[in-house]
């Protein structure tokens, strides 16, 4: 049996799996302020007269890390980033303990200029002064040649605890984004390290012994040992929850719609044939941009309690919410209470919800029915308006071949899933609204502890071979080759598909599902210098896709 | 915080697929290193710079600028029309406001490619400047356009579609003609008689620096625009007077780019040839990128300059001095010289040789103008590729680009096309304006 466990906003849900299904699910009230009794008081309910033996596999999905960021509690680090030609690294600065140094390597990953030994020596002594225990080193094109940060980070050794290097992080060019990435990783570290060491010694205790595993934000789980290293990594698992709950409901050979709506916020997800679609170069929101890879997601501030008002003879709708729907207590009239007033929804107090309504109702000059009406379908326009627009927007993402601006694929999603409390009611009116083919995940609540426990491991290896330099690298894997002249487009993929498979397994993978391989990007070209060819630069990008794990999807149906 | 002071489209179209031939220099790996550059600097995270993608440019996009011959389809490939694709795409989001301005990063590049086109000349098809800025004054009806010529290679195609034209002024600064491809553009070449002076070629003598090229840009080009009073100023951007090129002999610099377009202020700017692709075009891209959006590139140096190695010799800056003087003299005089061209209906002739370097065709054509003191004329051209190499010939009459077209010339340009007896030649073709319209006899 595994166990799913997701931290939410509101609620912590987690639930026990077997190969016949949900076994017993259990939600307990998420105190923010400690979120390690949480966790611990969803496993101690869950395994409750279970016997721990029986357990194969356990996932976490926590937002632990998205609230260091959010309430910024992250912990004070220092950053040594060297830049050498271009915008002024000052302009990406981390915090007071952030280091602009000398040396550079070019497009190609050639050294340009050496790094200052003695000046790093005196940053190191500096920060070490401050008392600053985590470092993160960044240099512009390492992940074409990292030796840089190699040797900055040798210097440093003896100073600091531990050390953070950018080609770690990605195999992606973005020097802005890994230096937020580095980090957030090296900010973010001795929480997460705390955190779960105190959560695996308590799961111990109670005689679960079996390897834990952490959600990330692509929607794939890694080990909690690999989670050290890139505990950033975590940040937005949350929504990637949801999504992974809606895949065994989702079309084969299909593209379709995720909307999870919350209380709050409504997040949006795509799947092309069962697989989520990713960013294509990580995490961001608003002006935190990063190389994590994520899932892609959108929120709308859209949620069963956002608060209804009526402003210059307009309806709007959130994107605050000041407590639950008035047929539940609440202080002001929310999309709840309309589904209440319609008869939707057959729970609450039907008399307040009407109360809520009525007073929006006088405002727009309609009877209590037609604005209830109207907002329910107002709350379906919005929430579709921003689909449509973010499908717009993948839709003419630039490219940069020829071939993939006239064959580029289109998303043209035919299904949509939805999830969340408020999922059923929803799903029949979007169906009527815009004639797609709307299903409300069963069983919702629970549908993102559920994508938590079945998400397998995901990863990404970037290969950038250089025959003219004779050299293969995945400088993400502190992999270099030397290589031949002759070395092919064949040779790249078999060096690519070792690599993913080591990776994965390094991060937890079951051998058994390692198949979801897929090419992300193939890019081939000659080095021509003087009118005559020297060698072929090939890259690629090779990824484990997100989905879930066998033997276990039909059971849910 | 970064963020770009102005608000700034790009299209970034580097054709990863597409090469004249794999050993040419506009081949797939050109912009490679650019793209490198220009990604791991975060350029398109930065708030305010709006990556677009480009569509397909189509027939009638053409057709507005250039007849090709023997059709569109036989002279272009789909890269040819995403590359005018991204130019229009660019346009629309500075002329409807989304940006302050914009610069497509496409290839392959242009602005050899001239009126009449059979096919690559300077490694260009169809003139993508020229298609866009036809696309603009039908679109949105801008009616005076300046285009600043700064590829190292004389913009003489666009030279050629704009020779007529009094309301498009066209400049182009560039190696010195008898030292380069194509081997024109120099200072007496200052438009057809009708626009007399709204083509100024600048030849510049090798070996010219970042410190005379400026000199030509303070002294000569924002003077002239300053008169002129575009309602547009277009900058075809070529990178090729840098100085590790490999294919031309100047010694411009990456920040004397950035500095170029900081004080050239184009509206669009177009990237042109340039083919020093490690050594200079990642950088130089990122510095114009950056000019155009309002960003600080004092950091955009590359890893080998040497501004004392660079340094123009006395004898180089007289030379440009000289040259300034001589273009500023005959702008001054260009309604004088407009005056005396001829009189109004007299129709004029023009020999022209053109070589087609890429295609390998020579071709000899013969022009004629009608006067006009309103508009730009009308003007025939009948282009004779030599027996063996092309059997094809047409004559081109056409209306001139133009809002202020007189029914004299639009007639007249009707009676070149009308009388062109269709037994002598392959195809007859009609480019008319103002109404829009294209016809083939």
């Amino acid at each position: 049996m595994i166990i799913g466990l997701d931290v939410g906003g509101t609620h912590t849900y987690a639930v026990l799996l077997s190969n016949k299904g949900v076994e017993k699910s259990v939600k307990v009230t998420t105190d923010h302020a400690d979120l390690f009794s949480t966790v611990l008081s969803g496993f101690t309910q869950l395994l409750e007269s279970i016997d721990p033996a029986q357990i194969e596999r356990a996932v976490i999905s926590t937002t632990l890390t998205t609230n260091a960021i959010i309430q910024q509690t992250m912990e004070p680090v220092g950053m040594i980033v060297s830049a050498g030609p271009g915008i002024d690294p000052e302009f990406f600065r981390t915090g007071d303990h952030y280091y602009p140094v000398s040396g550079s390597i070019n497009h190609r990953g050639r050294e340009k200029a050496p790094v200052n030994e003695m000046q790093i020596q005196d940053i190191a002594k500096k920060m070490a002064d401050a008392g600053i225990e985590y470092v993160g080193v960044v240099s512009k094109f390492c992940v074409r040649n990292p030796s840089h940060e190699i040797l900055i980070k040798r210097i440093l050794n003896k100073y600091f605890k531990k050390i953070f290097l950018g080609h770690h992080v990605s195999g992606n060019l973005n020097f802005p984004r890994r230096i937020a990435t580095t980090h957030l990783n090296a900010a973010v570290f001795s929480l997460h390290k705390s955190f779960f060491e105190a959560v695996k010694k308590s799961l111990t205790e109670k005689g679960l012994t079996v390897p834990i595993r952490i959600l990330k934000a692509d929607g794939g789980t890694m080990s909690l040992e690999a989670s050290m290293h890139f505990p950033g990594q975590t940040v937005l698992s949350g929504p990637a929850a949801s999504i992974m709950g809606a895949i065994p409901y989702a079309p084969e050979a299909q593209d379709a719609i995720v909307l999870d709506i919350g209380g709050t916020t409504t997040d949006i997800a795509f799947l092309v044939d069962k697989a989520p679609l990713l960013e294509p170069v990580g995490i961001q929101r608003g002006r935190y941009k990063s190389l994590i890879r994520s899932l892609r997601t959108d929120s709308k501030g859209i949620g069963g309690d956002s608060t209804l008002r009526v402003k210059d003879g307009n309806l709007t709708i959130g994107p605050d919410r000041q407590g639950p729907a008035m047929a539940f207590g609440g202080p002001l009239p929310t999309p709840t209470d309309a589904m209440v007033v319609l008869n939707v929804m057959d729970t609450g107090d039907r008399e307040k919800a009407t109360a809520g309504i009525e007073t929006i109702a006088r405002q727009l000059d309609l009877t209590v029915d037609q604005a209830a009406e109207k907002v329910f379908k107002t709350c379906c326009t919005i929430i579709l308006k921003k689909t449509f627009e973010m499908i717009d927007q993948i839709n003419s993402q630039p490219v940069y071949t020829v071939h993939d601006f006239l064959e580029g694929y289109k998303l043209s999603p035919q299904k949509i899933l939805v999830l969340g409390g408020p999922a059923p009611f929803f799903a029949q009116k979007i169906e009527d609204l815009y004639q797609i083919d709307t299903l409300a995940v069963p069983n919702s609540p629970v549908a993102n502890a559920v994508g938590a426990a079945l998400a397998r491991t995901t990863c990404e290896v970037s290969l950038y071979a250089d025959t003219e330099q004779g050299i293969v690298t995945a400088h993400e894997e502190d992999f270099a080759e030397p290589i031949s002249k002759t070395f092919s487009e064949d040779d790249l993929m078999e060096t690519a598909y070792t690599l993913l498979k080591e990776k994965a397994i390094n991060s937890g993978a079951d051998p058994e599902n390692l198949e979801e391989v897929e090419v992300v990007e193939f890019q081939k070209f000659n080095i021509v210098r003087n009118f005559s060819p020297r060698g072929k630069i090939f890259r690629t990008k090779m990824q484990l896709k997100p989905g879930l794990i066998k033997g276990y999807e039909t059971v849910l149906h | 915080m970064l963020k770009a002071l102005h608000k700034t489209g790009l299209v970034f179209f580097p054709a990863f697929d597409w090469a004249i031939d794999p050993t040419h220099p506009e081949r797939e790996e050109r912009l490679l290193y650019t793209q490198d550059q220009v990604t791991e600097e975060g350029v398109f995270d930065i708030p305010g710079i709006i990556e677009y993608k480009p569509m397909l440019a189509t027939a009638e996009d053409i057709r507005r600028a250039q007849f090709c011959v023997p059709d569109e389809a036989a002279i272009t490939t789909e890269s040819h029309l995403i590359s005018a694709g991204g130019a229009k795409v660019i346009a629309d989001a500075v002329m409807n406001k989304e940006v302050q301005n914009g610069f497509a990063l496409i290839r392959p590049p242009g602005h050899h490619s001239m009126r009449v086109s059979h096919g690559g000349r300077g490694f260009c098809h169809i003139n993508i400047e020229a298609i866009m800025v036809e696309y603009i004054r039908s679109r949105y009806g801008v009616k005076r356009i300046a285009i600043v010529d700064t590829d190292c290679h004389h913009g003489d195609g666009t030279d050629n579609i704009f020779w007529h034209d009094p309301d498009v002024l066209f400049i182009s600064l560039h190696q010195d003609g008898r030292t380069m491809f194509p081997g024109t553009g120099f200072p007496g070449e200052l438009g057809g008689p009708n626009a007399r002076g709204s083509n100024l070629n600048i030849p510049l003598p090798p070996g010219t620096s970042t410190e005379g090229y400026l000199y030509v840009i303070n002294h000569c080009v924002l003077p002239v625009l300053n008169e002129f009073k575009p309602d547009l100023v277009i900058n075809s951007a070529g990178q090729d007077n840098h100085y590790t090129d490999p294919l031309t002999n100047m010694n411009f610099c990456a920040q004397g780019y950035a500095e170029l377009t900081t004080l050239l202020k184009p509206d669009i700017a177009v990237l042109e040839g340039g083919y020093a692709i490690e050594g200079a075009l990642p950088y130089v891209n990122l510095g114009i990128i950056l000019a155009m959006a309002g960003i600080d590139y004092t950091g955009v140096v590359e890893p080998d300059y040497n501004p004392e190695k660079l340094r123009q010799s006395v004898s180089i800056t007289d030379k440009i001095k000289k040259t300034t003087a001589q273009i500023n003299k005959y702008w001054s005089q260009r309604f004088q010289m407009r005056e005396d061209a001829g009189n109004p209906g007299e129709i004029q002739i023009r020999h022209k040789e053109i070589f087609y370097d890429t295609d390998n065709i020579f071709e000899r054509q013969k022009e004629r103008v009608r006067i006009c003191k309103d508009c730009g004329g009308c003007f025939e051209i009948d282009p004779r590729p030599p027996r063996g190499f092309i059997s094809r010939v047409s004559t081109f009459p056409s209306t001139p680009i133009s809002f202020a077209i007189i029914p004299a010339c639009i007639e007249k340009g009707y009676e070149f096309f009308d009388s062109a007896p269709k037994n002598k030649y392959h195809h007859v073709f009609l480019m008319d304006r103002p109404k829009g319209n294209y016809h083939i006899k």
